[in-house]
């Protein structure tokens, strides 16, 4: 076990864990912040998607000792009031049905809208592709995106 | 208008609530966006109305949603129906997740496609009960009739005087008169609420990353408890050595637990292990001291997929199975001397995969259980655990937490029953979490099944006799009494169980996703063959069982069939082909709803892309429009998904997929472009809807690959043969 300090959300946070401890654990075990998911812990799903300096990392796959002075943002820091222009286009087009995937997909497509702010349907598509959504919202998905791209 | 029974004689739950709880944590956040009057303020006290609904003094009302929520919404629709009869305001409204308690509720299940078709009585009459209620108080108050008072938005208003009083001001008295014993429903033309689009209810807290989720439940002072089951199926647990494992930092214990039951019971038996419990204090410790326990197995039978598609195939072709149904005789068809089509199709065993790995939190003592998770049958849990840790049912708790998907995965509530022998065994609270390996390869799943279709042209090119021989590992497939039963003189259908010791059960839209599927490619490939349209093929078949059906039995309203065949013709403009797009068309009936569909495929660089979807569903009455369509599009999307790409295989009995790089599962850029949904407009009582728009997309999918290729698909998945 080793102390470390990270930065999520503009907190500084101190951790005492093995170094080898996947973020995704210690947000959801240490930091209690839970809305970061846990679904495959092989950097397969994406459920678990946070930013690290404003890019999209999967935080299953990513340990603790890899983190340093990286800034990371969940879910739960994304924006003060829930509404982030995705997260506000996530709830006109009810995105959600089981709502667990969720947050990683929201975290995904903030983090494709800061690189490229107009995608194309086939751009957003493409850069969606990787997080699994097993109760198949991704229509809905891709037009809150292209939505999101609209108003940002 | 109906009038119906209330069936609460005696008020059981007439308690008033003291002031605050979470009522008044949500209300306030709630109402600072909140315009309507009389509610501008915070709510003091609470009154149950009755066992759904709860009144606050200033007009507020929470609904209690009694079923649990796996994603099919019906934390949003089902008290969108109490709201609708109590004549409330949505805005007003606030939903809580009841807990487990057959007192006040029946059928607490998410299973089946049916909470709204169950709940749809009783919801109403929740709601329109309450709504008498508060109108005999306003009507005592004023020295008036009844018939004089209006009720919109939860305002109560007297005709003649104009007199205004909001619910909140009549909520102490009618919590304290006697329930009227029939009350007056509305007649479906005066929904408001009903048939428009209402948001998830827990969208906000999704999209922010509020703790929803079984997962997300955690108590102080609990303890993190992973699993180590059976490599195989057919392996059971000899002995274990986990000396090197407990002194890794953060592990507690390592012990045995064994929840295996004796008797044969509903849900899949051989999902109920004797299995290895690993404790500790945080996740990662424990999943990592997983790996240092080294255990050993004893090995029974060991099944493999080569056995598994023999047995399937020699039960199909030599064994004689059970007719459950049988008109005139086909036989006598094909000697006098028609066409014979003759096709066999397959599906695999097949993986839930829910997005949220199985997972529960339990806490045991000498005295009670509290078990708290994502589970689609509490009460089944309840009577499993209080057998199971010999405490009386009443002392075992079970509250449900939101669900990341089911597919009836959490039918089977073996993890519930896990967590609680592990906290018994610890004697403190336990978090029980499934690594995604652990879920993926412990599973209920989808049993593998062969059907066979023979059917005879006759010298028109008419459909002259049809059977079907179906097969299951376990379980037959069939369902002897629908279409095309009824549409034929002579039919045939007739089953085969064969038995495994895999543990499976029940998938989405159970025996109907494999058998819709295979029906309709057939039926697609037989009017092909009979130079027919297949659209106008179908429609032929169902004329015959709506003007002089065969047999008694039928289990389809054909009406409502051919109903929704035609509007998703008329939808998908079926009949102006467009060059270049690969269209198949299917209809199938399950969970009470009709669905028919075409697929619009187009070729890019000689892979299919699905380019739109069409969708007819005839499900009643439309509850909550934007959920539903959400739900119909989920199930297509999820159709295509596993027809495509899924499969579970078995070597000597061990599961060859554990995570999302062996299992595939479908990704964005493979769902169709677009899925468009029409609703057949109904007066009817509402049916299911969670389940029915997934089997017959593979039908349909299957035949527009075949138009795009050339090539006829008979065996899921599809995917690796294009
Ligand atoms: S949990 Fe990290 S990618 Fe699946
Ligand atoms: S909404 Fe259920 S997994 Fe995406």
């Amino acid at each position: 076990m080793s102390l470390f300090t990270i930065s999520v959300n503009n907190e500084k946070y101190q951790v005492d864990v093995d170094a080898d401890t996947p973020v995704l654990w210690v947000l959801r075990d240490h930091l209690k912040l839970l809305g970061t998911k846990y679904g495959c812990g092989i950097a397969q799903c994406g459920a678990c998607t946070i930013h690290a300096d404003g890019n999209a990392i999967r935080s299953c796959s990513f340990p603790i000792s890899s983190v340093g002075e990286m800034k990371l943002t969940t879910i739960e820091g994304l924006s003060e009031a829930g509404d982030h222009p995705v997260q506000k286009a996530w709830i006109k087009f009810d995105v959600s049905q089981c709502g667990y995937c969720q947050a990683g997909q929201i975290m995904n497509a903030a983090a494709l809208l800061q690189r490229n702010p107009s995608p194309s349907e086939r751009e957003i598509s493409q850069a969606m592709n990787g997080n699994i959504c097993r109760c198949g919202t991704y229509t809905r998905i891709n037009k809150a995106v292209m939505e999101a791209s609209k108003t940002l | 208008m109906t009038i119906v029974k209330t069936a609460i004689n005696r008020r059981s739950f007439l308690k008033v609530s003291a002031a605050g709880g979470t009522g008044l944590l949500i209300g306030f956040n709630w109402l600072a966006s909140c315009s309507t009057k009389p509610q501008q303020s915070i709510p003091k006290e609470w009154f149950d109305i009755n066992a759904y609904i709860k009144i606050a003094d200033n007009g507020l009302v929470t609904i209690y949603s009694p079923n649990p929520e796996i994603g099919q919404n019906v934390k949003t629709a089902m008290p969108l129906i109490i709201a609708e009869e109590l004549d409330v305001d949505w805005t007003n409204v606030m939903v809580e997740q009841a807990d487990l308690n057959t007192v006040k509720y029946s059928r607490q299940l998410a299973g089946g496609s049916q909470s709204i078709r169950h709940g749809w009585p009783s919801l109403r009459r929740a709601g329109a009960t309450a709504r008498r209620l508060l109108l005999e108080v306003a009507a005592k108050r004023w020295q008036t009739d009844i018939n004089q008072l209006s009720v919109s938005n939860g305002v109560i208003k007297h005709s003649e005087t104009g007199k205004e009083l909001h619910y909140g001001e009549l909520v102490v008295e009618a919590a304290a008169i006697p329930v009227p014993e029939d009350v007056e429903l509305k007649s479906p033309e005066k929904f408001e609420l009903i048939g428009k689009g209402i948001k998830n209810v827990d969208g906000q807290k999704i999209v922010t990353g509020n703790p929803l989720f079984g997962l997300d439940y955690n108590e102080e002072g609990q303890v993190i408890a992973m699993i180590i089951h059976p490599p195989s199926f057919g392996m059971t647990l000899k002995s274990f050595d986990a000396s090197e494992a407990e002194k890794l930092p953060g592990i507690h214990k390592v012990f045995t637990i064994d929840t295996s039951l004796e008797e044969s019971d509903w849900s899949a038996t051989n999902a109920f292990n004797k299995l290895i419990a690993v404790t500790g204090s945080s996740t990662w410790q424990v999943m990592k001291a997983k790996k240092a326990v080294i255990a050993e197995w004893e090995s029974t039978e060991l099944e493999n997929d080569q056995d598994h598609q023999q047995l399937l195939l020699e039960a199909i072709e030599k064994k004689e199975g059970h007719v459950q149904r049988q008109d005139g005789n086909p036989e006598d068809i094909i000697k006098r001397g028609d066409r014979v089509i003759e096709r066999t199709y397959t599906a695999p065993f097949i993986a839930h995969n829910p997005m949220e790995p199985m997972n529960f939190f339990a806490n045991v003592t000498t005295e009670k259980a509290d078990l708290i998770g994502p589970i689609q049958t509490p009460e089944n849990l309840r009577k499993l655990a209080s057998r199971f840790l010999n405490l009386p049912e009443e002392k075992v708790n079970v509250q449900m937490t939101r669900m990341g998907g089911g597919f009836g995965r959490r039918l089977y509530g073996h993890f519930g029953l896990e967590a609680a022998l592990i906290s018994q065994q610890l004697q403190a609270p336990v978090k029980l979490i499934y690594s995604r390996e652990d879920d993926m390869t412990q599973g209920t799943y989808r049993p593998a099944y062969r059907v066979k279709y023979t059917a005879t042209l006759d010298q028109d090119n008419n459909l002259s006799s049809l059977q079907c021989k179906a097969a299951g590992i376990p379980g037959s497939p069939l369902f002897a009494n629908r279409f095309p039963a009824g549409t034929i003189d002579h039919y045939k259908a007739e089953s085969l169980n064969l038995g495994t010791n895999i543990s499976t059960g029940a998938w989405r839209a159970p025996r109907s996703n494999f058998m819709a599927g295979a029906e309709q490619s057939f039926l697609d490939e037989v009017a092909e063959l009979a130079g027919k349209d297949p659209i106008d093929f179908r429609l032929n078949l169902f004329d015959r069982a709506i003007n002089n059906p065969v047999g008694e039995r039928n289990d389809y309203d054909p009406e409502r069939y051919a109903g929704v065949i035609k509007l998703v013709r008329e939808k998908s403009n079926w009949d102006t082909p467009i060059d270049g797009v690969y269209r198949g068309a299917s209809a199938y009936y399950c969970h009470n709803s009709y669905v028919a569909q075409v697929v619009d495929l187009v070729m890019e660089n000689d892979k299919p892309v699905i380019q739109k979807v069409w969708c007819a569903v005839d499900c009643g009455i439309v509850i909550n429009n934007e959920g539903a369509v959400n739900q119909v599009e989920g199930a297509i999307i999820d159709g295509i998904g596993h027809a495509m790409y899924a499969q579970m295989n078995f070597d000597n009995g061990a599961p060859q997929q554990n995570n999302f790089h062996q299992y595939r599962l479908i990704r964005n850029m493979e769902a169709p472009r677009e899925i468009e949904v029409f609703f057949v407009e109904s007066e009817i009582d509402p049916t299911g809807l969670g389940e029915p728009g997934l089997p017959p997309i593979i039908g349909a999918l299957a035949s527009a690959l075949y138009k795009a290729t050339g090539q006829r698909f008979y065996d899921q998945p599809f995917g690796p043969k294009i």
